[in-house]
């Protein structure tokens, strides 16, 4: 089925239109802080624009730091989904238990006798 | 008059009850008046203990209303409202059922005056609440709610075990006050974390929540948290640990959440991050950081459950939830989206929304008590939560790329449902003196002033500026269908893995070392039985078997000799 009706940002020129009057508010509270008599409570956020560039840097390296996460914590959508630990980590873990099941085909598994 | 004082928790039991043998148009008026008439009653009780007897030679006081309390109460019974009539569509009593058990469960932990109570409602919440996740009827479900259970039932029978040694130091079971000088202070300590999701215990939520039903995250998302942070509230304020813990829960969520794809996932670790903001609030102990921990719960629930409503009826209306299937929801689903917006703007704590209120009392105990480092941390955890929460849900479930999904707005009982939290979430924001006025405690806060308003919109729409920055550059990660391994992983995979692999181990030692023993037993046997054959004729293997049978037939006639002689 498709849908042929046109809707608020199919049109490129409406999301342009919109990311300006963004831009536009984030200028206009920097300098609403020339404005604004702002009574501090410590020194950090008596630094010019402070929480504007805490908040941007904050983000940007949430982000990047999150981006590196997922190298080191992403694994397939099923992994923990398969029943069998053997047939998940075939990588590290499964090929030594199989080696060592090569050398010793007895007692490799739990069933006792 | 006795009915006057009935707890809160005993008409939602009856109900349950009555849900049982009703159906249709009846059924959901009883589950439509419980709620209300509670809380009307709720609402004329005044303040003190009005329930105690004697047990044994503890004193049990079921019922005990004081300011903590009642706000926790109120907001359990706007959640329970909430979330059943997101439900009233379902034809389902087991999942009916168990939400009536659980809200009314939640409502008795936090009357409840005595740890034995306490602890029997603490159970109570695990086991009537692992039934809305079980009700999804899949086996990954099944999966996750037996790890859900088996954690929650852990952390009951260490507050057993805390309230056990708390007796005997104290000889009482009176639940108040508690501190961290003693064993049993310690253990409910840690009983009380577990169900609060600290770190490396917080894995039941982020594998539980999202596995749940539609409805029943919603009901999940209130309750169970929200009583530990009461608990925590009562039992250990100005406790300086829980500043750090609190700190750590508000920022290591938010980089899980960033690459989550499941967005009721997602929700589920920003769920972590905002207790974080209450843990803390309790840890700085003072009346306005109490004051904005308890705030913030009661505000919590209701954009919380917001949010989760919001998904689930995506979830519901799609069949699908991650964030890499959806997308361009907005075109059909306009309400939804709209509430959503509403959701989001009030945990990112913009001003006029409900979040901004609580939240920002937090905060500013933080800075006054000194805990500056931890401040910065909250700094960060704020902006981050308008990241993940405030700008990623709303945008890659109805924005972003458009998934080619045309599903409508969800049933009008679940709009019905979000409306009403949204209009709440919004009340809260703009007239914030009537929850203010409900708070254990009287400062005369006003989060509306210049500077603060100003700090808090810098912060968000530049972490939104970051988000468009690193959008338009491509930096951003895009949502791919994956796992992302948390601290579950150790008992989900490393320690099976490791236990199946040493077992292995024990189990051949095993084998080789009877293998052993019996080659060893053979040969002894082999040895004197040689040495036998070579010593004796009679007794010795190689002699004839008839030989023995004739010797047995001599012996015989010998007794039947003898008999006769005798």
């Amino acid at each position: 089925m498709k849908d042929e009706r046109k809707y608020l940002f199919d049109d490129p020129k409406n999301i342009k239109r919109l990311l300006n009057i963004f831009y536009l508010c984030c200028v206009v509270l920097v300098i609403l802080d020339f404005v604004i008599h702002r009574h501090t409570m410590h020194e950090w956020d008596s630094l010019w624009a402070f929480y504007p560039i805490y908040g941007f840097v904050g983000c940007v390296v949430l982000v990047l730091v999150a981006t590196w996460m997922r190298k080191l914590l992403m694994r397939s959508e099923d992994y923990y989904d398969s029943r069998s630990i053997e047939s998940v980590s075939p990588d590290s873990l499964n090929k030594k238990a199989l080696s060592k099941n090569a050398i010793n085909e007895k007692g490799a598994c739990h069933v006792d006798d | 008059m006795w009915m006057i004082d009935l707890p809160p928790f005993v008409p939602f039991f009856i109900g349950a009850l009555m849900l049982l043998f009703t159906r249709g148009m009846l059924r959901s008026a009883i589950m439509l008046a419980v709620p209300i008439l509670s809380a009307l009653h709720l609402w004329m009780m005044p303040e003190g203990v009005h329930l105690q007897f004697a047990f044994f030679d503890y004193q049990l006081i079921p019922y005990r209303v004081d300011k903590l309390s009642l706000m926790f109460g109120y907001v359990f019974h706007i959640a329970a409202l909430i979330g059943i009539i997101y439900s009233l569509h379902l034809r389902d009593t087991l999942q009916q059922v168990a939400a009536m058990l659980y809200a009314g469960s939640a409502l008795g932990a936090v009357f409840a005056g005595d740890l034995l109570t306490l602890f029997i409602f603490w159970e109570l919440l695990a086991f009537t609440s692992v039934f809305l996740i079980l009700a999804r009827r899949t086996q990954r479900a099944y999966d996750a709610a037996m790890r859900y259970l088996i954690i929650q039932v852990l952390s009951g029978v260490i507050l057993l075990a805390g309230a056990l040694f708390y007796a005997a130091e104290n000889n009482s079971l009176a639940f108040g006050y508690i501190g961290l000088d003693s064993i049993a202070g310690w253990l409910i300590f840690i009983a009380f974390g577990i169900k609060c999701a600290f770190p490396f215990a917080h894995n039941w939520l982020t594998d539980a929540y999202p596995e749940a039903t539609v409805t029943g995250t919603v009901f999940l998302s209130a309750f169970t948290t929200k009583i530990a942070v009461y608990a925590l509230a009562r039992a250990y304020p100005g406790a300086e640990i829980l500043v750090y813990i609190g700190a750590a829960m508000t920022c290591f969520p938010i980089f899980f959440a960033v690459i989550e794809n499941d967005l009721r996932r997602v929700l589920a670790y920003s769920l972590i991050n905002q207790v974080g903001f209450m843990v803390v609030g309790i840890g700085i102990g003072t009346a306005l950081a109490i004051n904005g921990a308890v705030a913030h719960a009661f505000n919590d629930v209701i954009f919380k459950g917001l949010l989760f409503m919001s998904m689930g009826a995506v979830l519901h209306m799609t069949g699908r939830i991650n964030g890499s299937d959806l997308g361009g929801l907005y075109k059909t689903m306009p309400k939804t989206t709209i509430l959503c917006i509403v959701g989001a703007a009030s945990i990112s704590a913009f001003p006029l929304f409900s979040g901004f209120v609580s939240k920002s009392m937090v905060m500013t105990a933080a800075l006054e008590e000194g805990f500056d480092w931890v401040w910065l941390m909250l700094l960060f955890a704020s902006a981050g939560v308008f990241h993940h929460a405030g700008i990623k849900i709303p945008y890659f479930a109805f924005f972003a790329h458009d998934s080619g999904i045309r599903a409508t707005d969800p049933p009008n009982n679940m709009l019905l449902a979000m409306a009403i939290a949204a209009a709440l979430c919004i009340a809260i924001g703009i007239y914030p003196q009537a929850l203010y006025s409900l708070l254990p405690y009287d400062t005369g806060y006003n989060p509306y002033d210049a500077t603060h308003v100003l700090a808090q919109t810098q912060l968000l729409f530049f972490s939104a500026l970051a988000f468009v920055w690193l959008n338009l550059k491509g930096m951003y990660p895009p949502e791919l269908r994956s796992t992302v391994l948390d601290f579950d992983w150790f008992y989900r995979r490393a320690i099976p893995s490791a236990l199946q692999n040493a077992f292995s181990v024990i189990w051949r030692v095993d084998r080789a070392i009877r293998d052993a023993v019996k080659l060893r037993l053979t040969t002894y046997l082999g040895y004197f039985a040689g040495k036998n054959d070579r010593l004796s004729i009679l007794l010795s293997r190689d002699y004839p078997t008839g030989s023995m049978a004739m010797w047995v037939a001599v012996v015989l006639a010998v007794y039947l000799l003898l008999s006769f002689i005798a």
